[in-house]
């Protein structure tokens, strides 16, 4: 089995992010970090191919779960832990054209990179994370899924494959739905069920010898002119912190609060 | 030029995201006079409640040979809509994470551009533009689109819904087509509704009562507030880890985002993943008996106190002023 897992290296959400003059979330910073919703995708990935064989005694022999990422050289770190967590190869797509890419434009160059992959030796999963917590679109998967022509089975909690088809069981705002497509196909996981394992000293040091191959879009056939801030079909106009509030109200006790508390909520209409 | 905005439903009646989203529609056609067609995908149109949310035509669309609940089946039914039409400017959907996907693969196939969790669009210099609070609640930004259909997702509450006093003479149209291969190559094993509560559904309700960790395990507290004010329960992931609520109940960036007129978070610390998912509700108040919870940094009113002092209080100070 082969799994294609998409991670995103993010600035850390506990660290000031901010946006630059051209809109832009200000990326590069020391604890910028793998997006953490992309550590369980890896994780399903793993298990997944676990499942079929991977990691077993025998070296696993024929099964492969590579870490793919679109996005500037500190990028290469995601991909680094990705490895220490235990996948087998990684994949760095990194190009100046890339810069400004939306989440369309980038999901276009994940696609191009799992074709490519797919080309060299068949591909039956490719797993991405629910969310990226920077941009927290949720716009890749689906359009992912879209450019590769590959059914979607998204925010699964659940994922088997057998005979070559992938079922996966999701819960929608008002089902809870198991659907089935045949490989390959587009997941998505939910960080419901596939708590990440910590990459332990071993799978560190490995992590070091496992190769990280670095792909152009030269090397992919991708046009610059349909990435980066040119392929990108929105920009950002205007971009403002938001300013101090002056106006909010504290105060100190228990039930004797309440009655201040009953006439702002009354003022406000909902009392 | 045209606007056209997909109509969500659930069980053959349309969800209150989708009247906001007609609603908005119909203040961008008075302003710039483009006519609003809404699309719905599937059988059984609710037309009466499309025409009294104002649309000049709604657009029925069977998707044949694959599940019509499908995101690829509604992307296809709404594809042939758009295609038939040839000027939509601007699409409307939800911003949920079925509204999300749905806009993703449309602007693979149309090269639309895409702004999600918008809180308001307006046309400047001949571009949709949309409006957007980003990291947390921290920064505001206006997205514009350079394309010529740009696709919205519109945050629930961003505008309110406001029937017609005299509904519009809405026009129906139907269409059919050919689910595409990566549609019908999805089969659907099983579906069972999720178990549904009295309650309001959290993604859309006006109201949301919240329980954190400080609820220790009893959400009777945050129950008893909510059905006085008519709110939605929600939790953090704290909460909904220990099990002492469903998972369906989580608030924050990987559960449900919410954008309530109104936000009421007891024993919840507001940290940054649980801000992210409900930053963008209008009124925030806050008790908790931490002076130093990071979420009276952003609560419009904070209580430092005991919730289970203040909660009660609460709910019995309402209760008796509704009488
Ligand atoms: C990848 C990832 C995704 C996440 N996604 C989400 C998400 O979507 N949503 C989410 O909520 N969290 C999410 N989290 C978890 C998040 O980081 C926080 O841990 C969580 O929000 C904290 O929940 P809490 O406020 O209930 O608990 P705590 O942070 O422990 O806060 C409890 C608060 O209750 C107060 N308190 C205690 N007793 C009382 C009392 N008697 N009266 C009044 N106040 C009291 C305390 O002072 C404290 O401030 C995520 C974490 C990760 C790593």
């Amino acid at each position: 089995m082969r799994v294609v897992v998409c991670v995103k290296h993010v600035p850390d959400l506990q660290s000031a992010r901010s946006l630059g003059e051209d809109g832009r979330l200000v990326r590069g910073g020391d604890d910028d970090t793998l997006n953490e919703l992309d550590e369980d995708a890896l994780e399903a990935g793993l298990r997944t191919a676990e499942a079929a064989g991977f990691g077993k005694d025998d070296g696993g022999e024929g099964h492969d779960v590579t870490v793919l990422t679109v996005g500037p050289a500190p990028a290469v770190e995601a991909l680094r832990r990705g490895l220490a967590m235990g996948a087998s190869t990684a994949v760095h797509v990194s190009d100046e054209a890339l810069a400004g890419s939306d989440a369309i434009a980038t999901a276009r160059v994940l696609a191009a990179a799992v074709a490519k992959l797919h080309a060299e030796q068949p591909v039956d999963l490719v797993v991405a994370g629910m969310a990226a917590l920077d941009g927290l679109t949720s716009l890749v998967p689906a359009a992912l899924a879209e450019v590769l022509g590959w059914p979607q089975l998204t925010l699964a909690d659940r994922i088997e494959v057998t005979d070559g088809l992938v079922t996966v069981r999701r819960e929608t705002s008002t089902d809870v739905e198991v659907l089935t497509a045949p490989a390959p196909a587009v997941l998505s996981v939910t960080d419901q069920a596939f708590r990440a394992r910590f990459p332990n000293f071993k799978g560190i040091v490995a992590a070091r010898k496992k190769p990280v191959a670095t792909w152009s879009l030269a090397d992919l056939g991708v046009d610059p002119a349909t990435v980066g801030s040119a392929g990108s079909a929105t920009w950002v106009a205007q971009a403002a912190e938001r300013p101090e509030r002056s106006d909010r109200v504290l105060v100190t006790g228990d039930a004797e609060t309440v009655p201040a508390l009953v006439d702002y909520l009354s003022e406000k209409g909902f009392a | 030029m045209s606007i056209a905005v997909l109509v969500d439903h659930t069980d053959g009646h349309v969800r209150s995201t989708s009247l906001e989203l007609l609603t908005l529609a119909r203040q961008l056609a008075s302003t710039t006079g483009l006519p609003v067609h809404a699309v719905w995908t599937g059988a059984d149109p609710q037309a009466e409640v499309v025409a009294a949310h104002g649309a000049d035509a709604l657009h029925v669309v069977r998707v044949e040979g694959a599940d019509e609940h499908l995101t690829t089946s509604v992307v296809d039914g709404l594809q042939t809509v758009l295609t038939a039409l040839g000027d939509v400017s601007l699409l409307l959907v939800a911003s949920t994470f079925e509204g999300k996907e749905v806009a993703a693969r449309l602007a693979v196939r149309t090269g639309a551009g895409v702004v999600t969790g918008a809180s308001g669009v307006e046309l400047a210099d001949g571009h949709w533009t949309a409006r957007k609070t980003v990291l947390a609640g921290t920064w505001d930004t206006a997205c514009a689109a350079a394309s010529s259909l740009a696709v919205v997702a519109l945050a629930p509450h961003a505008v309110q819904a406001a029937p017609l006093a005299v509904p519009a003479e809405t026009r129906l149209v139907e269409h059919a087509v050919q689910a595409s291969a990566a549609a019908r190559a999805v089969s659907v094993v099983s579906r069972e509704p999720r178990p549904r509560s009295e309650r309001p559904a959290l993604a859309e309700a006006e109201v949301v009562v919240v329980g954190g960790r400080g609820v220790e395990g009893d959400f009777s507290g945050v129950e008893e507030l909510a059905d006085v004010l008519g709110a939605a329960v929600g939790a953090t992931r704290v909460a909904t880890d220990e099990g002492w609520i469903g998972h369906e109940a989580q608030v924050g960036q990987t559960g449900v985002t919410i954008s309530p007129r109104l936000y009421v978070g007891a024993g919840v610390s507001g940290a940054v993943h649980h801000k992210g998912g409900m930053a963008a509700a209008q009124t925030i108040v806050a008790i908790n008996n931490d002076p130093d919870a990071p979420i009276f940094e952003f609560a419009d009113y904070g209580v430092v106190g005991d919730l289970t002092e203040v909660l009660p209080a609460l709910t019995a100070a309402l209760r008796a002023r509704r009488g």
